[in-house]
């Protein structure tokens, strides 16, 4: 009997890459003196690797492994971005660790582990995928959150995300348990084929419920936001980065897929309560948002109040909101992690100048970098010409068209609180005067990660047809 | 010439790509690729407007490129006779605006001339745009560089001006935005429809829309647009914004962006939603009135010239509401004019109060007395301005004003004459505070001795203002010229409109 075919290898193949340069990198640091350099080329070309494995099944439509994975498509989409992103967050995290003299190879391990549970995650047809792409994505994160292993603040971080992690596991693993329970599969294309008859029974509803809390806490929406604060504070920035863009695109990957199984009945009960989610998570998000003094918190804030604009996608259950969440993640992980790139560059050793009072006339001291991150603000605002303003388009007309029209109405309420938050940085950069004089420097890969971000989601925030008809054709 | 509005909407780009190559020292080449880029806009738009024909009211020289193909989002410019007097006095002012500030404006230049021209395009964009998805993208999109004209270039309270225009902005466009997926998504619901933001296919769908939803659709297209204007009580944002702004931004916020809201009115409430129009024309038609009245009254107690000329617009503004509500053909007839009147005295008056700040760095109206005497060339000029503000017959204020009083006066929808009366005292207020204000500036002794030695108005300033007051005499003397491009276009929307009122029932017919 054969277990696996040479065709589920290859539809495995970005994960597959991802993994064996993972191990790769884990000997070469065990192994050399000064390992770090070495594990960061290592990484850079593994995830490249692994990009251009996706980007070669991306015209193949199937699953591997007995319908457990997903193949090609949304699959390969989400694995480029979560490249991408992995890319990126090294690029920024290199400078920054070698100045705080925390320059280790097993960084980098970990953000390539963190990243293969990832790709499952985007991948997942089947909720034990999901599960273990959660798993191995986490596990890294918490690992990775206290990387900075003497300091209090990052200790405190990993440990808060490891406890609510692990319970909200838990959650999700009961869920699974209900879902099997009740439809005999885990299966994400075979549950479908059981509805409307396993929809009827209670339990099912309630094990959809459970996984609602599960991705809900991996996603930071209100109300299993607790940990986001802290942990984003307390976490080295360019892991902050990497976690608020690529942990939340990938449960979110996972989320859309899931959820498009149960959303596909069109319960009001499923509908009103991921609503609820998503119109708490906008409210309170934005609303603590306004009195943050720290930047990292503020941008802790902002993450759930995204997360309540794409739950908006679920909550409609539309194919429209389907490709509005997708192209929000593209938008989203590019503007933050340009954001988190220009923050760790203005951060001290020590961890100081993070708040608004140190970015006070960054434009005159800077004025590209300050440029920069005034365009990622108005991007997370959602002003146009930028790509955050396509992405709200897509998700406010899906909850237009599923009768959501409160909805929508609070989203754009809310975006004028967050308006307000956004805008006070750009204030302290261009309209006041300059309190400190001391030298910044900026590090060339990070100024170009920020600057390809910022060319990025003006582009497709102009032309946004580059990323849609890539959508139009996975979904 | 083919594409012409496109090269002109986004001719400002090219001066602004220039620039990013230019060293910021080099302040005179700076300004002059500033002047120069907006001229050639200017020079184009010309070309638009001689080749613009009146009598017809279509849009014209259309343009329409797929831009998002799934929500049938395109990118579609035209203009037509409501829109074609906007365009050509947003690009007569945006070099008039620059060259005024020739000398006020010292630091950070180069950003500061990027961000007229950025904003030059903005407000292009939206007099331009026929399709709601574009419109929007301009109408927000302008917003970040007129935040950071008033922000980083403005007066001792800048910040708070600045956040409080976004804010306010942004507070009424986002429920627009709202109410623009909302009619997309309309379209989509009819038989055979899908979702659109065209504006010339949703103009044959929205009227159709039931009195209930369309009244909710009116409410978040008006807000945004009375925001804008400001109509009274909205306006609290506008003597901030106005006073705070560096001269050439309060020339263009009261000459250009103010007429956004208005023109937002003619363009999108009336022809999308006509009967919720109707039906809230006593509302509007009363702030308007409230407006005027109010505007007027506040602005005489100010003891700043810049902060009275801004109330003052909240009183002019308030006239070209009540024009459009009026929805008759002078009225609207006079709506148009008064806009471009508006932006010109309005425009000129920021301008020569600039002019005065720059000397004395006040604008405490105790602080002057006798000015006369001492800069007759800018006495003279500012006094025909005020004349042309307060609706002097011969100037162009007069006929605005009277074109407005008028259609206001004979208003069937208005339905009574209380409006226009009321409205009329507005232009005896507006001749004691103009002329109150000028009196206790220009003539008597003069009190102060700074005062003396002020330098009269040079050469460049002269040739700043001579334009304005070219055409502020011109649409006084021969208003026939100004009047001739809009007058099919307004007549084609007060008909329709007056169907509507008379029971012609419209149906929605899904988009081909």
């Amino acid at each position: 009997m054969e277990f696996f075919s040479t065709t589920d290898l290859l539809g495995a193949s970005p994960i597959l890459v991802l993994g064996a340069f993972s191990l790769i990198a884990l000997v070469a640091n065990a192994l050399m003196k000064n390992s770090a350099p070495v594990v960061f080329g290592i990484s850079v070309v593994g995830l490249l690797a692994s990009a251009g494995a996706s980007m070669y099944t991306f015209s193949e439509n199937a699953t591997a492994f007995s319908d457990m994975l997903l193949v090609g498509g949304y699959a390969s989409f989400f694995s480029i971005l979560f490249a991408l992103i992995s890319l990126f967050s090294i690029i920024i995290a290199k400078p920054y660790l070698e100045r705080a003299q925390y320059h280790y190879g097993e960084f980098y391990v970990l953000v390539l582990l963190a990243a293969i549970g990832m790709l499952m995650l985007g991948a997942s047809a089947d909720l034990i995928t999901v599960f273990l792409g959660i798993e191995v994505m986490s596990v890294s994160f918490y690992v990775l959150a206290g990387y900075f292993r003497t300091n209090n603040a990052s200790n405190e971080s990993a440990l808060k995300y490891f406890l609510l992690g692990a319970f909200a596991t838990g959650f999700l693993l009961y869920g699974i348990a209900l879902i099997y329970g009740t439809t005999g599969t885990t299966n994400l294309l075979r549950i479908v084929t059981m509805y409307p008859q396993a929809f009827g029974d209670p339990l099912h509803i309630i094990g959809w419920g459970l996984v609602l809390i599960g991705f809900g806490f991996k996603v930071a929406a209100v109300p299993f936001h607790m940990w986001v604060p802290d942990v984003y504070e307390g976490a080295p920035t360019p892991v902050t980065a990497f976690m608020s863009t690529g942990g939340k695109a990938a449960a979110f990957s996972a989320f859309v897929i899931a959820f498009s199984v149960p959303m596909s009945m069109k319960d009001e009960r499923l509908m009103m309560v991921t609503a609820v989610l998503a119109a708490a998570s906008m409210l309170l998000g934005n609303w603590f948002g306004l009195s943050q003094l720290n930047l990292k918190r503020m941008l802790a804030y902002s993450s759930i109040a995204h997360a309540g604009y794409m739950l908006v996608g679920i909550a409609s259950a539309t194919s429209l909101g389907q490709q509005g969440i997708a192209f929000y993640l593209v938008s989203y992980a590019l503007t933050n992690l340009g954001a988190f790139a220009v923050i760790a560059m203005i951060e001290k050793e020590n961890g100081g100048n993070l708040s608004y009072e140190d970015y006070a006339g960054l434009a005159r001291r800077s004025p590209g970098i300050a440029a920069l991150l005034a365009m990622f603000m108005f991007s997370l605002t959602g002003i146009p010409p930028f790509a955050g303003f396509v992405g709200k388009y897509y998700l406010f007309a899906s909850a237009v068209q599923s009768n959501l029209t409160w909805l929508a109405i609070l989203g754009v309420i809310t975006s004028l609180f967050s308006t307000y938050y956004y805008l006070r940085i750009v204030v302290y950069m261009y309209f006041r005067e300059a309190t400190s004089s001391d030298a910044l420097t900026f590090p060339f890969m990070t100024r170009l990660v920020a600057i390809l971000c910022a060319v990025a989601i003006l582009v497709i925030g102009i032309v946004p047809s580059l990323v849609l008809n890539v959508l139009t054709e996975i979904f | 010439m083919t594409n012409i509005l496109t090269y002109t909407l986004f001719s400002p780009l090219v001066g602004i790509l220039l620039l990013l190559f230019l060293n910021r020292e080099k302040r005179t080449l700076i300004k002059s690729v500033g002047i120069a880029t907006s001229l050639v806009t200017f020079a184009l738009s010309l070309m638009v407007y001689f080749g613009f024909d009146p009598a017809n009211t279509n849009m014209q020289f259309t343009e329409q490129a797929a831009w998002i193909s799934g929500l049938d989002i395109s990118y579609a410019v035209g203009v037509d006779g409501i829109s074609i007097l906007l365009v050509v006095l947003t690009t007569f002012l945006t070099p008039i605006a620059l060259l005024g500030s020739w000398e006020s404006i010292t630091d950070r230049l180069k950003e500061y001339v990027s961000f007229m021209l950025m904003l030059e395009v903005g407000m292009l964009g939206v007099f331009m745009a026929t399709d709601l998805f574009l419109f929007y993208v301009f109408w927000e999109a302008m917003l970040i560089p007129m935040y950071f004209i008033i922000g980083i270039w403005g007066g001792k309270d800048r910040i708070y001006a600045a956040v409080k225009f976004f804010l306010y902005t942004m507070a009424g466009s986002l429920l627009m935005l709202i109410a623009i997926l909302w009619l997309g998504y309309y379209a989509s619901t009819l038989p055979g429809g899908y979702f659109t933001t065209n504006l010339q296919k949703l103009y044959t769908i929205a009227p159709g829309i039931p009195l209930g939803i369309q009244t909710w659709m009116f409410l978040a297209f008006a807000l945004s647009f009375a925001i804008k204007v400001p109509l009274f009580p909205l306006h609290t944002w506008l003597p901030d914004a106005h006073v705070q702004a560096p001269t050439a931004g309060s020339v263009i916020l009261a000459g250009v962006l103010l007429k956004m809201g208005t023109y937002g009115l003619v363009r999108f409430c009336l022809p999308l939603f006509p009967q919720a129009s109707i039906e809230f024309t006593p509302l509007l038609a009363t702030l308007s009135v409230i407006g005027i009245v109010y505007g007027a009254l506040v602005a005489m107690v100010q003891t700043d010239v810049k902060k009275l000329v801004a109330y003052s617009s909240v009183s002019h503004l308030g006239f070209v509401v009540l024009g459009i509500f009026s929805m008759t053909e002078e009225g609207v007839q006079g709506a148009m004019i008064q806009m471009i009147n508006h932006g010109l005295s309005t425009g000129a008056l920021f301008l020569l109060v600039g002019m005065i700040y720059d000397r004395r760095h006040t604008r405490e109206i105790s602080q002057f007395g006798g000015l006369a005497k001492v800069m007759p060339v800018f006495t003279t000029m500012f006094m025909i301005v005020t004349f042309s503000s307060i609706g002097l017959p011969g100037l162009n204020g007069f006929v605005g004003e009277f074109l407005i009083l008028l259609g206001s006066f004979n208003s069937v929808i208005l339905g009574s004459y209380v409006y226009a009366a009321v409205a009329a005292t507005g232009v005896i207020f507006s001749a004691v505070y103009m002329l109150w204000m000028c009196q206790r500036v220009f003539f008597g002794k003069v009190t102060h001795d700074e005062n003396r030695s002020l330098l009269d108005l040079t050469r460049r300033e002269i040739a700043v203002l001579l334009p304005v007051l070219l055409f502020i005499v011109w649409i006084g003397v021969y208003p026939s010229t100004f009047l001739k491009p809009s007058a099919a276009s307004v007549k084609q929307t007060v008909t329709f409109m007056q169907n509507v009122k008379n029971g012609v029932t419209v149906t929605a017919t899904p988009a081909k």
